[in-house]
């Protein structure tokens, strides 16, 4: 703000700012182009003498481990996800920061949920400069009107690895909330009141920053095993009353969607994994936590006991739809990102096939590979779709931010990616001619499944032969968009200040998109 | 006292849950033009563009001076159009009609003999419900003007329907709309009938006179349009004396194509509570299904309205079946393959029916006027019903 951006185009064809909060970037220079250079970032030596002999690292409170930790204008705190929508803990941290008057912290969670809308005053009073990570709801909104004092970087699960791991973002303190801990600072999302399955997300931040404090709900006497998170990182512990709100930390139980429009998308996505062989002894597969995506998974274990098939390993979010599969013999492994529900969790305690992942192991791009690429198919969501079978992700028509990467890029990688969606929403279209922002380029996109109709990328030539012949509703991804224009009529593009509120950074931590400020009108 | 200078009205729906839809409040008055005020989630994408079909629709209906203030959820050109009348008509008793135009996918014919397995109830006042109705491929939609329609949004309700038979692509279903009982169903008629529906569903049939009535009216309106399409009846028996007069309800006209029961009207009407085994309308289903044999029409059977017991649905509908029923009503788009999977022909049916067929074919090849399958000859509405099966068959992916 105040000076004049300087812009570049990249090699998405999208204009992309120089720098963001002062800071030089890199533009996008496509799909496996750009090639870091260097090392990895590295975190101080430390040294057992400034550590209590006797491992017990707990301070009594949070707001005295982010004094000790030294807790200052300008720094960077990490938070993670885990917790969800019933989060207390990152809020409690930018309450006590407020209380410190500390100014200008850069927060940088693996995601944000709408109640962290709680934060928007710190937003506003400069406690927080900017917000580095996904901006779900309210806190999207907030930046998109331009009202955020620096500008966001959105970044997927692995990319948000790849960034701290090049020393993109040095953390100065990482906040793990943990399900349960020992003083030490071992920890793991399986067991207490606020069990999440896993701290994969919190992986990194051990690792690279700082100052790492542990806080659980759940304190117990060394060893707290399995140590997903491992002390040994970790400078500071405390135990808190709650860290969240268990009913909002986790569904009790993961319900399948019963919307009539849903299911059948779902069932269609099935339908055209069964006709291309997708769907094979031995397979792998990716399906999200949404409506659709869930649906997509029972419809896949009715071909696959139908045709005695079973697959090698699924990729979660885990659910108890999953976990059903995985004990029926239909999965033989799950490798979960994050559990969805209680039975999720209680599978990843007791069963050696539920295995627990990183971003690092799923996701990481500078990396030696990732299994990202291993799945056979993956099933995602978008706001948006375009006839370059570009999607978006983050933005919705009207130009808003309201949601975040999480692995979405990452998964990208699979051998087919395959995204079921609606022709239109209310009366927006789906299907457009240009995404409102670029999140995923068209070259990884292959198939659009809607309800009126199926296209698949020209360049899938092999799966455009194996559904000739087949009932399946196969047409070009213009068609579609002409279909979904003729029901709704072709909506006009938001109008943009010139302000950049966010960029989206490609898996690589090169710029692919940049958000700008919705322009308000009276 | 002083005159109000204004009048004013509304239509349409606002609320939490409301979808694709739109709540208009309107003012007409002496002075100061036309003033719009939109709320819209899409009004930075349509917001113009719905000012500007605002103020065509204000135009139309010569109105130069009034308030319009429109809370929209993402409603579609046609539903718009249909509250905007709806507030207007409310207001200044109009008799024009402003149309959406009528897409030409929607310009299908039905047959007498369709089949009818599967129906699905539209609320005739919830936009969101219709636009994916066709996708789920029920053989039928029912657009409902009677019970699913409050008594004090009919009249709008009638002008979203008309709108939606010209809008809405239905993807090939029979469309039917199911009108309230006469004298208001009259109204419904006036409103719905030119614009190519193929059933008109008459609630709480009674007496075959006033079916005659229907029909007449239905044909003049037809008449009056110009048009040659044939309006088929589907009465719905609801009541202990429908019951009785089955028959005649059903040789009422020639344009009685198939007959329903409804068994949450029936059951309340001879006093019982509805039961899953039905033992309490076994009479009244096996005398419709022999009355609607006798006149050679279809007989429906009632909706099973727990959405989501899908056994329970099964089972209903195959015992169904074996009472004669050649149908039943959908109140949820996830009941229309239980229901074709349970009426569908069987595999024995359809290779007998390719048979036939093949038969039929060669002897036409032949230029033979009689077709026989091995030493048996065929008649042509053995021929025809075969063809059906086949066609139904391919339909349902069965071949």
């Amino acid at each position: 703000m105040g000076t004049q951006t300087q812009w570049i185009r990249n090699a998405a064809g999208r204009m992309v700012p120089a720098e963001v909060n002062g800071t030089p970037v890199i533009p996008f220079y496509g799909v496996g182009k750009y090639k870091p250079d260097g090392r990895k970032h590295a975190p101080k030596i430390p040294s057992n003498i400034d550590y209590p002999s006797d491992g017990n690292k707990q301070v009594p409170s949070l707001k005295e481990a982010l004094i000790k930790a030294g807790l200052r204008d300008g720094m960077t705190i990490s938070t993670h996800h885990h917790f969800r929508n019933g989060d207390y803990l990152a809020n409690m941290i930018f309450d006590i920061a407020h209380e410190l008057g500390v100014k200008n912290l850069r927060w940088f969670p693996s995601a944000s949920f709408p109640c962290h809308e709680h934060l928007i005053p710190y937003l506003e009073d400069g406690t927080i400069h900017h917000i580095e990570g996904s901006m779900n709801g309210p806190l999207g909104r907030f930046a998109s009107e331009g009202k955020m004092k620096g500008v966001g970087v959105l970044r997927s699960h692995g990319g948000r690895y790849q960034a701290i791991q090049d020393g993109e973002v040095k953390i100065d303190i990482a906040v793990i909330g943990a399900a349960c801990a020992d003083p030490f600072g071992n920890a793991n999302g399986l067991y207490g009141p606020s069990a999440t399955g896993l701290l994969g997300f919190a992986l990194a931040d051990s690792q690279y920053a700082d100052k790492v404090i542990v806080v659980t709900d759940n304190m117990v006497p060394f060893p707290c095993v399995p140590w997903q998170i491992q002390g040994n990182y970790v400078d500071y512990t405390v135990q808190l009353d709650k860290l969240g709100d268990p009913e909002k930390i986790i569904s009790g139980t993961t319900r399948i969607t019963k919307s009539p429009d849903r299911l059948y998308l779902a069932e269609l996505t099935a339908r055209f994994c069964e006709v291309t062989g997708i769907i094979h002894d031995g397979f792998s597969f990716q399906t999200g936590a949404g409506g659709t995506s869930l649906a997509v998974g029972e419809y896949f274990r009715e071909i696959m006991q139908q045709k005695d098939i079973k697959a090698r390993f699924a990729r979660g979010g885990s659910n108890k739809y999953l976990v059903s599969m995985l004990q029926e013999g239909l999965v033989e492994y799950i490798l979960d990102g994050q559990t969805f529900d209680l039975e999720g969790v209680r599978s990843m305690a007791e069963n050696p096939n539920h295995v627990w992942t990183s971003p690092f192991t799923s996701y990481n791009y500078h990396s030696k590979g990732n299994f990202a690429g291993m799945v056979d198919v993956v099933i995602l969501g978008a706001t948006e779709v375009d006839v370059h079978f570009n999607a978006n992700v983050v933005t919705h028509s009207d130009g808003y931010l309201l949601h975040g990467i999480g692995g979405w890029q990452n998964c990208l990688f699979s051998k087919t990616v395959i995204l079921p969606v609606p022709l239109f929403r209310d009366r927006i279209p789906v299907v457009v001619d240009e995404v409102t922002t670029l999140c995923g380029p068209g070259e990884l996109i292959d198939v659009i499944v809607t309800e009126r109709g199926i296209a698949i990328n020209p360049r899938r030539t092999d799966l455009l032969e194996k559904v000739k012949g087949s009932d399946l509703p196969v047409k070009t991804i213009e068609a579609l968009k002409e279909e979904a224009e003729k029901i709704c009529g072709k909506p006009d593009k938001p109008e943009f200040d010139d302000q950049v509120i966010a960029v989206i950074k490609w898996v690589d931590g090169t710029v692919i998109d940049a958000v700008k400020k919705v322009k308000q009108k009276t | 006292m002083e005159k109000r200078d204004f009048v004013s009205a509304t239509a349409g729906n606002t609320g939490e849950k409301v979808r694709s839809d739109c709540h208009v409040s309107l003012e007409i008055k002496k002075t100061g033009g036309i003033v719009i005020e939109l709320q819209s989630k899409v009004k930075s994408m349509y917001g113009w563009h719905i000012y500007k079909l605002t103020e065509r629709v204000l135009t139309f209906f010569d109105i130069v001076h009034a308030d319009v203030r429109i809370i929209d959820t993402g409603a579609l050109d046609f539903v718009i159009m249909a509250r905007l009348e709806a507030a207007i008509k409310n207001a200044t008793a109009s008799d024009k009609s402003f149309l959406p135009d009528f897409i030409s996918q929607n310009d299908y014919p039905t047959q007498r003999d369709a089949f009818r397995f599967s129906r699905l109830y539209l609320p005739g006042n919830t936009p969101a419900l219709m636009l994916n109705a066709g996708i789920h491929k029920p053989n039928g939609v029912i657009l409902d003007l009677e019970d699913s329609v409050a008594p004090d949004k009919k009249e709008e309700a009638r002008l979203l329907v008309r709108n939606a038979l010209r809008q809405v692509d239905f993807y090939g279903a029979e469309r039917m709309v199911r009108i309230n009982p006469l004298p208001a169903g009259m109204e419904d008629l006036k409103a719905v009938i030119p614009h190519n529906v193929h059933v008109v569903l008459v609630p709480k049939a009674e007496h075959p006179e006033d079916l005659v009535l229907i029909d007449k009216t239905i044909r003049n309106i037809l008449k009056n349009n110009g048009s040659d399409r044939e309006v088929y009846l589907m009465p719905i028996i609801e009541t202990a004396l429908g019951v009785e007069n089955a028959y005649l309800l059903a040789t009422s006209t020639p344009s009685v194509v198939a007959m329903a029961i409804g068994l949450e009207d029936y059951t309340a009407d001879i006093g019982v509570p509805r039961t899953p085994e039905g033992s309490e309308s076994l009479y009244a289903r096996t005398r419709l299904v022999n009355a609607c044999k006798a006149a050679g029409i279809q007989p429906i059977d009632s909706v099973f309205s727990d959405v989501s017991d899908m056994e329970g649905l099964t089972r209903n509908v195959t015992a169904s079946r074996a009472l004669g029923f050649e149908g039943m009503g959908c109140i949820h788009p996830r009941q229309i393959r239980v229901i074709h999977k349970a009426f569908e022909p069987t595999p024995e049916e359809i290779e007998k029916a390719l048979k036939i067929v093949e038969a039929f074919a060669k002897a036409r090849e032949k230029g033979l006027g009689v077709v026989s399958l091995g030493s048996k000859m065929i008649d042509p509405p053995v021929v025809k019903r075969a063809q059906r099966i086949v066609g139904l068959a391919t339909q349902l992916g069965l071949l």
